[in-house]
């Protein structure tokens, strides 16, 4: 059969050039923050960067990897537990922050020899299960002084106003860096590799596709991403306290960003981490009700929103914002038959 | 009336239009065999009219009520039973434990575990066998039987000599007989063309989920089963590069 | 403690495992979902004894005559509301919506009894404390004994119902092939509550005998959810003995970490779950058989 010589197969459309050219000028908005935003702000903006990483790193694993990790807390709290060790053994604060990111992405690799060849929900305790183990473990280092924890001493070298808009621009870069990451991923060989294991391991493996290696990358990406959240959000609040750091609620509340934003969509995630912090902002006071609502959420999402927010836009009004997958323009007239 | 018609009857498997416009009526007491290649959509439409597949239009009645939105379950207890493709016994549990689910049907009639035992000797020593250990031949009897333990009104046979030596399907086949001869209705999905012309009253053959030709046994000609099963009649579409 | 004090205090403690793992095998079994609410729905149970025998001062073990079917038509329930739609949605979806499930269930546990931690154990006199000399200075506890007990007399009863009943008959059935049981008449969506509501049962029994053996809080059910997987997947997935052994297995370890460190309890459990993991992922099959069927 031949091509039909007027259908397209395209990335980039109009509306997502132009997008693009908005996401790049509001990056650099946002980076003249400190100039030019109260500090109230730029701690709240900090907080929102962080949750954007954790989503997008959760929504990487489910959305695209198609497993559900109730343990990511691991490397979230293992990030920042690295960053005080390597603090007290002379690493200054900042560089200690991204080291310990790496160091924990390191620590995936033999995680990941176990549990990847789990099936889903024995996958999601089995995370939890090692989530439990690295904190009992990191409670066994005399520096962490069980609960009551530990501070980043070393961040108090620099003045507030200084650290501030240190972890500012860190959180800032982080999260740019990582949705830049997942962007180029989606879009190169490995991203469909993934997508495909996600819709149907087998016959992904039956045509070719390197399963377990595109599955180990993104977990590894994954923990890299969540433990530099850890370590930002050690950063910015100052002290590891391991019950906090180690919480099941951190996958509780990745679960919630993914699900309402919108699984398996780059936007999705971004879209989540806001309602999240939005909700955080007027809600968090309530005490455990507003984690009621995060739950009950997660909940009727999974049943009866399954694609979220974004997915459910998505659907309903035919957009497509970023060019993660190819658009195949039809020519007037074209029938199925 | 028909004890069992299918009117128009359209259904998708996944993506794929596997049944389109099937129309087909199966009268009391009556054996309709059929026949087409791998894919024709011959398992897809029993098991819409068993009630495991959904049917996107149409309709299916047994004996004037309309089964079509009836939960497979409910089917059963209505007197529809289908020996699905490739037996799918449950592995695990004995010959008796597979022909005692059938209980759950509440049909109450003459079948009975003995009865079953009668009609197909070779079960006899099998009795107390767990199902995967059984030989392909003891298997088909045995998903037979459980589905005569339902105490049917229609029986559905999908492929029952599927996999089977040329010995086990005579033995199956001469039971079969035997349920005919005793009146039973039957639609039976073969591959074997003799089998299916010898044990039938009329031949239906599907082609790409259609119904291309159907007929008495006896009108029917090699020739003509041989040109619509492979769809020969249809013009060619398009050119192949 | 001596050696043998610790296999014996470690191995009854596998009978308290067994049931609460159960419940949480018996549902994967049939319809492949891990409930990850069902650590704090034993928590629920444990609560529903507590204010029974706290506001009306019945005695936990009559109290359980009242929960335990309560908690069933709570399977029930949850069956036909949440894990149904579930389990057509995706094999992600279970998942899921049992996770923002737990959520909601210990935060309003939270929200309605505070963060104090609770016990069974006041209400049943000396139960809890009571021990038998078994000679060579060695004790063990009633209350260890009597759970023991309980989980064998439940696994069997449990295992009879399945080989014997019709109702065991359909439920074996739909957990080896849930298309083809609707094929000879079997109805799966009640099949499927019935498991739900059995295994909901069988955690208010467990939450029973956690009550009594120690004290529990809101947000305890994350650790029995643990506890309960580790002793199933140990035990090898098949058979509800086969959950006894894991449970044995875990409890021993267990008691033996505890001596070594204080953290140890907790460790030496994860440890020989994620040995008997990699054992069963790597080894060729034949090493691990005996933890299977």
């Amino acid at each position: 059969m031949d091509a039909h010589p007027n259908v397209l197969i395209q990335r980039w459309t109009t509306l997502s050039r132009a997008i693009a050219v908005i996401v790049i000028a509001l990056f650099v908005a946002l980076a003249a923050g400190p100039a030019l935003l109260p500090g109230a702000i730029l701690d709240k903006l900090t907080v929102l960067f962080i949750y954007v990483c954790l989503a997008a790193m959760w929504n990487a694993l489910a959305g695209y990897g198609g497993m559900i990790s109730a343990g990511q807390q691991a490397f979230f709290g293992l990030g920042a537990y690295l960053a005080i060790r390597l603090s007290e053994w002379g690493v200054p604060p900042y560089p200690a922050l991204i080291a310990a990111a790496l160091l924990a992405g390191v620590s995936a690799l033999p995680i990941s020899a176990i549990v990847l060849r789990l099936r889903t929900g024995e996958f999601a305790i089995a995370m939890w299960i090692i989530a439990e183990c690295v904190r009992l473990l990191v409670n066994l280092d005399p520096i962490i002084q069980g609960d009551t924890g530990r501070s980043l001493i070393a961040l108090s070298t620099y003045d507030a106003t200084e650290r501030r808009a240190f972890t500012y621009w860190m959180a800032l870069a982080s999260m740019g860096t990582i949705l830049v990451v997942i962007f180029l991923l989606l879009r190169s060989r490995l991203g469909s590799s993934v997508q495909a294991i996600r819709d149907n391991e087998e016959a992904a493996a039956s045509v070719g596709v390197k399963v377990a290696t595109a599955k180990r990358v993104i977990f590894v990406v994954a923990a890299i991403g969540c433990a530099l959240a850890g370590t930002l959000w050690l950063a910015a609040f100052t002290t590891f306290q391991p019950r906090s750091f180690f919480g099941i609620q951190w996958s509780a509340y990745m679960i919630f960003m993914v699900l309402v934003g919108g699984i398996g969509r780059f936007e999705g995630p971004i879209l989540g981490a806001i309602v999240f912090f939005l909700i955080e902002t007027w809600f968090g006071k309530t005490g455990v009700w507003y984690l009621v609502v995060l739950g009950l959420s997660a909940l009727l999402f999974s049943l009866l929103l399954p694609k979220g927010i974004w997915g459910y836009i998505e659907d309903r009004f035919q957009v497509l914002l970023l060019p993660v997958g190819y658009r195949v323009k039809l020519p007037a007239g074209w029938s199925d038959t | 009336m028909s004890l069992l018609s299918v009117n128009a009857l359209d259904v998708r498997h996944g993506l794929l239009q596997a049944v389109r416009e099937v129309d087909l009526k199966v009268d009391q007491g009556e054996t309709v065999a059929l026949i087409g290649a791998n894919g024709a959509g011959k398992t897809t439409l029993l098991r819409a009219i068993a009630g495991a597949h959904r049917a996107s239009r149409g309709q299916i009645h047994l004996d004037g009520s309309d089964i079509t939105n009836v939960p497979a379950h409910q089917r059963v207890a209505m007197g529809i039973a289908l020996v699905p493709e490739g037996r799918r016994l449950f592995a695990a549990m004995t010959v008796e434990e597979n022909l005692l689910i059938a209980r759950a049907s509440g049909r109450q009639g003459e079948w009975t575990v003995d009865r079953v035992m009668e009609t197909f000797p070779m079960l006899k020593p099998r009795r107390k066998a767990r199902c995967g250990t059984l030989s392909g031949g003891e298997q088909q009897a045995t998903a037979i039987g459980r589905a005569l333990m339902t105490n049917p009104r229609v029986l559905l046979l999908d492929e029952v000599s599927l996999g089977l030596s040329p010995l086990a399907v005579d033995l199956v086949y001469r039971s079969v007989e035997t349920l005919i001869a005793s009146g039973a209705t039957i639609l039976l999905v073969e591959q074997d063309l003799n089998r299916a012309l010898k044990v039938a009253n009329r031949v239906m053959c599907m082609l790409e989920g259609r119904i291309v030709i159907q007929g008495t046994a006896g009108t029917l000609t090699r020739e003509r089963i041989t040109e619509a099963y492979f769809g020969h009649h249809k013009r060619p579409v398009g050119k192949t590069q | 403690m001596s050696l043998v004090s610790a296999v014996i205090d470690g191995a009854l403690l596998g009978g308290y495992y067994a049931m609460i793992a159960c419940g949480l095998s018996f549902m994967f079994g049939v319809m492949r979902i891990i409930n990850l609410a069902h650590g704090s729905l034993a928590i629920v149970a444990a609560f529903a004894l507590w204010t029974i025998a706290d506001r009306m001062g019945y005695d936990p073990f009559l109290a359980l005559i009242v929960v335990l079917p309560v908690m069933g038509a709570l399977g029930w329930l949850l069956q036909r509301a949440v894990l149904e739609r579930s389990l057509r949605a995706g094999e992600l979806v279970p998942i899921l919506s049992t996770f923002g499930l737990a959520i909601v269930v210990e935060n309003l546990l939270f929200e309605y009894f505070g963060a104090d931690t609770r016990s069974l154990a006041p209400y049943v006199g000396s139960l809890s404390y009571d021990s038998f000399n078994i000679g060579g200075g060695t004790y063990v506890g009633e209350l260890a004994i009597l759970t023991f007990v309980v989980a064998i007399l439940l696994l069997g009863g449990l295992q009879l119902f399945l080989t014997y009943t019709p109702l065991g008959c359909y439920i074996r059935a739909t957990a080896e092939d849930p298309d083809t049981v609707e094929l000879v008449g079997v109805n799966s969506r009640f099949v499927n509550a019935v498991a739900a509501a059995i295994a909901l049962a069988t955690i208010a029994l467990a939450g029973l005998f956690l009550g009594l053996r120690t004290s529990f809080d809101p947000y305890a059910g994350s650790m029995q959810l643990i506890f309960a997987f580790e002793a199933a997947v140990i035990g090898g997935s098949g058979t509800l003995w086969g959950t006894l052994a894991g449970g044995i297995v875990l409890g021993i370890a267990q008691t033996f970490g505890a001596q070594l460190h204080p953290q140890g309890f907790l460790l030496a459990g994860h440890g020989i779950f994620l040995l008997v993991l990699v054992g069963r992922l790597y080894l060729p099959g034949h090493y691990l058989r005996f933890l299977h069927k």
